[in-house]
């Protein structure tokens, strides 16, 4: 196999501590600990080596990654280096002060995390009495700031229906951009996917909204949304395909070419602390395990959309199957494509109640 | 509407950069990148946030020796499609 293209972005994941408790969270089911957590230097030379590299953007991202003390010298580092630098945070932690520092530092974008439009059902989702609140007045800030915003929600059975409210929120708060995000159905969302996943009557209602306010907001403020794969008839180009351009550091300094990646059984996850991150891009048995087509079975292999989905997403078909090889089964095509169908037949009438994201033992899904 | 007499600057958060790895440029942006064609280059190195668009046109018609209505539609194009993304605002 030839050298592969040079990653676009890094995701730096600083830190898993977060004092939000999200149930559908990205960040595995079990959490690394602060005594685990890469040092400032270390995140330093992992940025300059991502620069170097071709990294163009780095998503500094957690956990909550303002419980770092040293965010904005890592900031400052990374405008150095030439890197675009994207803070995506809960916002509970933001105050006038830590935001004058970042964007002295040279931070060049904020996304802020919610949980819903109104604050009682966000602060339930959270998990933190208060959460909706603190957002409210961090969107404040860095608007007054200057610094452009992103605002994102991600989506469930118990707040799609709010997507207006959301969009009038973000218009609201002047936010440049939203991201109205369906749940992704692993790690910490597949625990809780009877509590999350939508019906498809919820599903399309979203996406009518989505396309109505696209068109009324076009030039004012953008709008990212991303659909729940379970009700797509094709899988999702997951990561713009493994290993192709997309780097994900934890906070431990474990890389990645997904959040979920550390799920692949029998193949050693690489980090910096042992190898650079180019020699890890390029030779890490894990990032070349599924990068490009010769791995797939079929009816991948003979697909004619096999370089647009790349295969779909690899912690799905592991996380549902048990092999991360088989066809991802959101594929209307996947021969364990029965999984989708009978999970969304037996969503329970009533959504359980969420199974936080905390520290500590996970019972087996 | 982007005329000939708008005078447009990067909004905060974007910016033009030369990528060294990949020798192309971008247009840096809140979590994306678009990827810019030489022509789009040469445009946007002339937008400072004091000429207006028209000044910029003189300019690209001097250096390419082209018809001024050929450049104008094109670069006129290609502003409002910017700023429609939110990467170029005017003043």
């Amino acid at each position: 196999m030839s050298a592969p293209p040079p990653p676009m972005s890094l995701l730096a994941e600083l830190t898993h501590r977060c004092p939000l408790q999200c149930p559908y969270c990205s960040n595995p089911l079990q959490l690394e600990p602060r005594t685990q957590e890469l040092g400032t230097q270390d995140w330093k030379r992992v940025l300059s080596e991502a620069a170097a590299m071709g990294v163009l953007q780095v998503h500094f991202s957690g956990g909550e990654p303002m419980a770092r003390p040293d965010l904005p010298e890592l900031v400052a580092h990374a405008a150095k280096a030439g890197l675009y630098s994207n803070l995506i945070i809960s916002g509970v932690l933001l105050n006038t002060k830590n935001l004058q520092e970042l964007a002295d530092a040279g931070l060049d974008h904020i996304q802020l995390s919610f949980q819903d439009a109104e604050a009682e059902n966000a602060d339930h989702i959270a998990h933190m009495i208060g959460a909706h609140a603190k957002k409210l007045e961090a969107a404040q800030l860095i608007k007054a700031e200057g610094l452009p915003l992103t605002l994102n929600f991600v989506i469930h059975r118990q707040n799609c229906e709010r997507v207006p409210a959301m969009l009038a929120l973000a218009e609201q708060l002047g936010a440049r951009r939203v991201e109205i995000a369906h749940t992704q159905y692993y790690g910490w969302g597949l625990l809780n996917r009877s509590a999350l996943l939508p019906s498809r009557a919820q599903v399309e209602e979203t996406e009518k909204v989505v396309a109505e306010a696209r068109a009324r907001l076009s030039g004012r403020m953008s709008i990212d949304f991303v659909t729940p794969d379970y009700y797509a008839d094709r899988p999702k180009p997951c990561m713009g395909g493994w290993g192709q351009r997309f780097l994900n550091v934890s906070p431990a300094g474990k890389v990645l070419p997904c959040h979920a990646a550390e799920s692949i059984p029998g193949v050693q996850i690489p980090s910096v602390t042992e190898e650079s991150l180019a020699h890890i891009w390029e030779n890490a048995p894990l990032f070349r395990l599924f990068r490009g087509t010769d791995w797939m079975p079929e009816p991948c292999q003979s697909c004619a959309f096999k370089e647009d989905d790349w295969g779909g997403c690899r912690c799905q078909a592991l996380a549902l199957t048990g092999d991360a090889t088989e066809t991802d089964p959101v594929c209307h095509r996947a021969p364990e494509h029965d999984l989708i169908t009978q999970a969304i037949t037996e969503r329970p009438e009533t959504p359980p109640p969420f199974h936080y994201r905390r520290y500590g033992k996970i019972k087996a899904y | 509407m982007i005329s000939e007499n708008s005078i447009l600057r990067f909004a905060r958060g974007t910016r033009l950069q030369h990528d060294r790895v990949r020798d192309v440029w971008f247009i840096q942006a809140p979590e994306r990148a678009f990827h810019a064609d030489p022509i789009a280059v040469e445009v946007l190195q002339l937008i400072d946030g004091t000429r207006n668009v028209g000044d910029i046109l003189d300019l690209l018609c001097q250096k390419f020796s082209a018809p001024r209505e050929i450049i104008a539609r094109d670069v006129l194009i290609l502003l409002q499609d910017l700023a429609t993304k939110q990467v170029l605002q005017a003043k």
